[in-house]
């Protein structure tokens, strides 16, 4: 099992993803540069936090135009499974591999801050080692969070269980007061209609040891890596401890 | 030739940039402003003598990048440089 991370310039948590796939869950891991065209060696590929060419024109726009996106699109498009996380969440909208569109912050500010979200749906690749209605602690670090899709498709969404997590209060109510962006229904993660791509605006990478006070965002690695193990039995209950040398 | 174009917010998205704007001016006394949306400029160059193809060229550049049709309308303006 190998699981690709891919790098732009201006990512900035590709090393943490990359940390808590071998470090943390202790699978093996590449960084690939957008410049890549293959992913022939890749079975799951993880699009990462940070400033993807500065955010110019919009947060996401400028990466779409990488040689890598093409091939990603492919690996999605054959079923391959692609999380996207906070400006990798924002890329996956540029590039239509989810609806959808991010806009400035309700409040303008960029938001640096622990929130609560419910996992909403616990059937998905990405979440099938929470429990349906869990709530985690994760953190968001955006300016450009707030979700806007048209009505209709908002509809879809919500009619086939593609809204993932929720913002919501630590007993897993979602209110107006617990959204911190604007986004509607209070939409932090959501995934394709086919179910192997997902986004979301909290970085799980961030919070998936003990030594950084959570490790809620380890589940959604050991999900993605329990969904890529055809023999479930194999992965082990507690991941394997980091072993320093 | 070249294009000028302006990519705006749509109809009815939340602008709040546009707000905080609108916000300031009426601090500043300018109490008449009723509204404020905020958008993009871009100035094109384009190596193209012809009118038609280069209002192709820029409708699918403002498609394909330029404009995020989500969210986003666009229009421009084409002259001679």
């Amino acid at each position: 099992m190998n699981i690709g991370v891919i790098v732009f310039p201006g990512s900035n948590c590709d090393r943490d993803c990359a940390h808590v796939v071998s470090d943390i869950c202790g699978r093996q891991t590449s960084l690939i540069w957008h410049q890549e065209t293959s992913l022939a060696t890749i079975d799951a590929v993880i699009l990462p936090g940070g400033f993807s060419y500065g955010d110019y024109l919009r947060s996401g726009a400028i990466a779409r135009c990488s040689p890598i996106i093409e091939v990603i699109i492919q690996f999605a498009q054959n079923g391959g499974l692609v999380l996207g996380i906070c400006n990798g969440f924002q890329i996956l909208l540029e590039i239509g591999l989810l609806p959808g569109a991010m806009l400035r912050n309700q409040d303008l500010h960029f938001i640096c801050e622990d929130v609560y979200v419910k996992v909403e749906n616990a059937s998905t690749p990405f979440t099938n080692r929470c429990e349906s209605g869990q709530v985690l602690k994760l953190p968001i670090a955006h300016a450009e969070g707030n979700y806007y899709t048209d009505p209709v498709t908002l509809s879809a969404l919500q009619a086939n269980a593609q809204i993932v997590f929720r913002y919501c209060d630590k007993d897993g109510y979602p209110t107006q007061t617990t959204n911190p962006n604007g986004s509607l229904d209070n939409i932090a993660g959501i995934q394709n209609a086919a179910g192997n791509v997902l986004g979301l605006m909290p970085h799980p990478e961030r919070c998936a040891e003990a030594l950084l006070g959570s490790e809620d965002g380890q589940k959604i690695f050991l999900s993605l890596i329990n969904s890529l193990t055809t023999d479930s039995s194999s992965i082990a209950q507690h991941p394997i401890a980091h072993e320093t040398s | 030739m070249k294009a000028t174009v302006y990519v705006t917010l749509k109809a009815g998205i939340h602008d709040p940039q546009g707000e905080a704007i609108r916000q300031s001016l009426s601090t500043l006394g300018f109490d008449s402003i009723q509204g404020v949306r905020v958008g993009k400029y871009l100035e094109i160059e384009i190596s193209e003598t012809d009118p038609s193809t280069t209002e192709a060229t820029v409708k699918q550049i403002c498609e394909k990048l330029l404009a995020n049709t989500v969210i986003e309308d666009f229009r421009f303006e084409l002259r001679a440089s």
